[in-house]
């Protein structure tokens, strides 16, 4: 028997028991999947109606956009079905004492913790993205001015970066939610979760003048949700264009952002667990 | 006599002990009222982006000459401000899902067996509520609208249109009331109704105007807007503040918006009168 546990095999398990779990109740996992998908329909619908009136959102015409939205939906439906329950698990354990069975284990709390269930049902999102995806880049390949071209290393740097944007929100995200060993609650601090990806469903010149400005250098640089979509989505939905394309420096700030956002993420999760004082039973 | 003293007292004691209950937790509320403004504020940016980029197209020398489907920017804040408002008033938190609750755990049978009548206990917990939730609102309310007063390119509408504007506020609260409590109702048929709820509250935030003015919606489409009643629980108000809707329009849409009213407060009494027939209770 090896010393360490089989970190692989151990996550496999954790898929498969979620798996398992969601077919239980086949009925409550359809409706869950119609239900998050129809949400994401009304957001694309929004879109649809402010085209039909708005000739783009800044250099972002119809598809380029729906290119952005897709990233989008790929990025958040990740974080959904990975981390986003594990999250709100995780302040329930420590308000209920239950972390102390998660600490006695004998394999790293924070993988635990972060991994242990599996929402397949979001993965639905991921579904629509992919659709939304093709029917934009269809257009944009067949476009008649400046028709798109896509490289293999765009597409592997835009997964490469799709990746790197999921793990800047789950740094943000379990940082969040291990200061609720400090608060003992944190309920206000999920809107404010909620609050700040908000921020990053925007392509980043929106935010500017007076008050966009000192926004998007606080959500790039200090919290750097604004690169988790745009640096991916500007990859693939426009490459070369001199002035409004993707910008390296930005793209290699964000590889920098996301090792600083997991070494913080973990740091402040090791602060908060010596802190833990269990609950009384 | 007496009775209407005492049906008074009871319902002054129902108001009285659940504005009580409200209070206790002001400072939470006042700080998540706040927050609740900050989807705006990028609503904002990209209202103001989208300005920019059709005054670049069509040539405009300023922002202030660009209209979209009527709407000058300023107007486009100035709207989601107002709904901010209107779905203070027509937003029902957990009232149709806790009816539902109440009819399956049982919890119904006291209404039944006191001279208390569930929709109007319902009511007035519900206005109480809302008026503890407008005296700690209105700081934020009043802070944020008035750091955004130069919004409101008009200022304030006359006297008679701002008549109409609360009128029509009155009524989508007791509208949203009526129209979730009737959701609830359904459940003495179904007892879970988190399905159609969920229906709803998609449709009603697509269709009611909570996202996007109304007028955005195209040819097909905003037949069905007028014929839903949803579209009075955000965008009326907000488009009768904005002097959108004037002069005959304003009198039928607030007609037709008090013929829901009547509708829903008559559906709501008759399920509710079926669904007790029906209901059996045992045990508790």
């Amino acid at each position: 028997m090896s010393e360490h546990p089989s970190y692989l095999g151990v996550f496999r398990t954790f898929l498969r028991n979620s798996l398992v779990r969601e077919m239980t109740f086949r009925s409550n996992f359809i409706i869950q999947c119609i239900s998050s998908v129809s949400w994401t329909l009304m957001n694309v619908g929004f879109y649809l109606l402010i085209f039909s009136v708005a000739p783009g959102i800044k250099d972002w015409d119809k598809y380029e956009f729906f290119v952005f939205l897709a990233t989008t939906m790929f990025v958040n439906s990740i974080v959904q079905t990975f981390f986003m329950p594990n999250a709100q698990e995780f302040s329930e354990l420590i308000r209920r004492g239950g972390l102390d069975f998660a600490l006695l284990k004998p394999i790293d709390t924070q993988f635990l913790i972060s991994l242990q269930r599996t929402e397949w049902s979001s993965m639905s999102n991921f579904l629509a993205g992919a659709i939304l995806l093709g029917v934009s880049l269809y257009h944009l390949i067949g476009r008649e001015t400046d028709p798109l071209q896509v490289t293999p290393l765009m597409v592997i740097l835009y997964v490469f970066y799709i990746l790197c944007g999921v793990a800047i929100l789950y740094s943000l995200m379990i940082s969040l939610s291990a200061t609720s060993i400090w608060l003992g609650r944190n309920q206000t601090l999920y809107n404010f979760w909620f609050y700040i990806t908000n921020f990053s469903r925007y392509p980043m010149e929106i935010y500017q003048g007076t008050y966009g400005t000192p926004l998007r250098l606080l959500f790039t640089f200090v919290v750097p949700v604004l690169v988790v979509v745009n640096v991916p989505a500007r990859i693939l939905a426009k490459p070369f264009s001199p002035e409004t394309g993707i910008d390296w420096a930005l793209a290699g700030f964000a590889v920098v952002a996301t090792i600083g956002s997991l070494v913080a993420s973990r740091w402040i999760f090791r602060r908060a667990l010596l802190s833990y004082r269990s609950a009384s039973s | 006599m007496d009775i209407v003293i005492g049906r008074a007292v009871t319902w002054w004691t129902i108001l009285r002990i659940a504005l009580e209950e409200r209070l206790v937790y002001r400072g939470d509320f006042a700080l998540g009222t706040l927050m609740r403004f900050l989807p705006i504020v990028t609503q904002v940016f990209l209202w103001f982006a989208i300005f920019q980029t059709a005054q670049a197209a069509r040539g405009e020398d300023s922002l202030n000459d660009v209209t979209l489907v009527g709407y000058r920017y300023q107007d486009f804040v100035a709207y989601y401000l107002l709904t901010m408002i209107s779905r203070a008033f027509s937003s029902m938190p957990g009232l149709a899902s806790g009816i539902a609750l109440q009819v399956r755990e049982g919890e119904i049978k006291k209404y039944l067996v006191q001279p208390v009548d569930l929709i109007g206990f319902l009511l007035l917990t519900r206005i109480a509520h809302k008026a503890v939730y407008y005296i700690v609102a209105a700081v934020p309310f009043a802070l944020v609208f008035f750091l955004c007063r130069g919004y409101f390119v008009s200022g304030w509408p006359p006297l008679g249109t701002f008549v109409c504007f609360v009128l029509s506020l009155v009524m989508s609260f007791l509208l949203g009331f009526f129209l979730e409590a009737a959701i609830g109702l359904v459940s003495f048929w179904f007892l879970e109704v988190s399905s159609l709820l969920f229906v709803y509250m998609l449709l009603n935030f697509f269709l009611s105007g909570h996202m996007f003015p109304l007028d955005i919606v195209p040819a097909p489409w905003d037949t069905l807007i007028d014929i839903l009643p949803l579209k009075y629980l955000a965008y009326f108000p907000a488009a009768v503040f904005l002097e959108k809707i004037e002069g005959p329009d304003l009198v039928w849409g607030l007609w037709v918006e008090a013929a829901w009213l009547a509708f829903f407060i008559v559906l709501a009494r008759f399920m509710y009168w079926r669904g007790v027939k029906r209901y059996s209770g045992f045990g508790g």
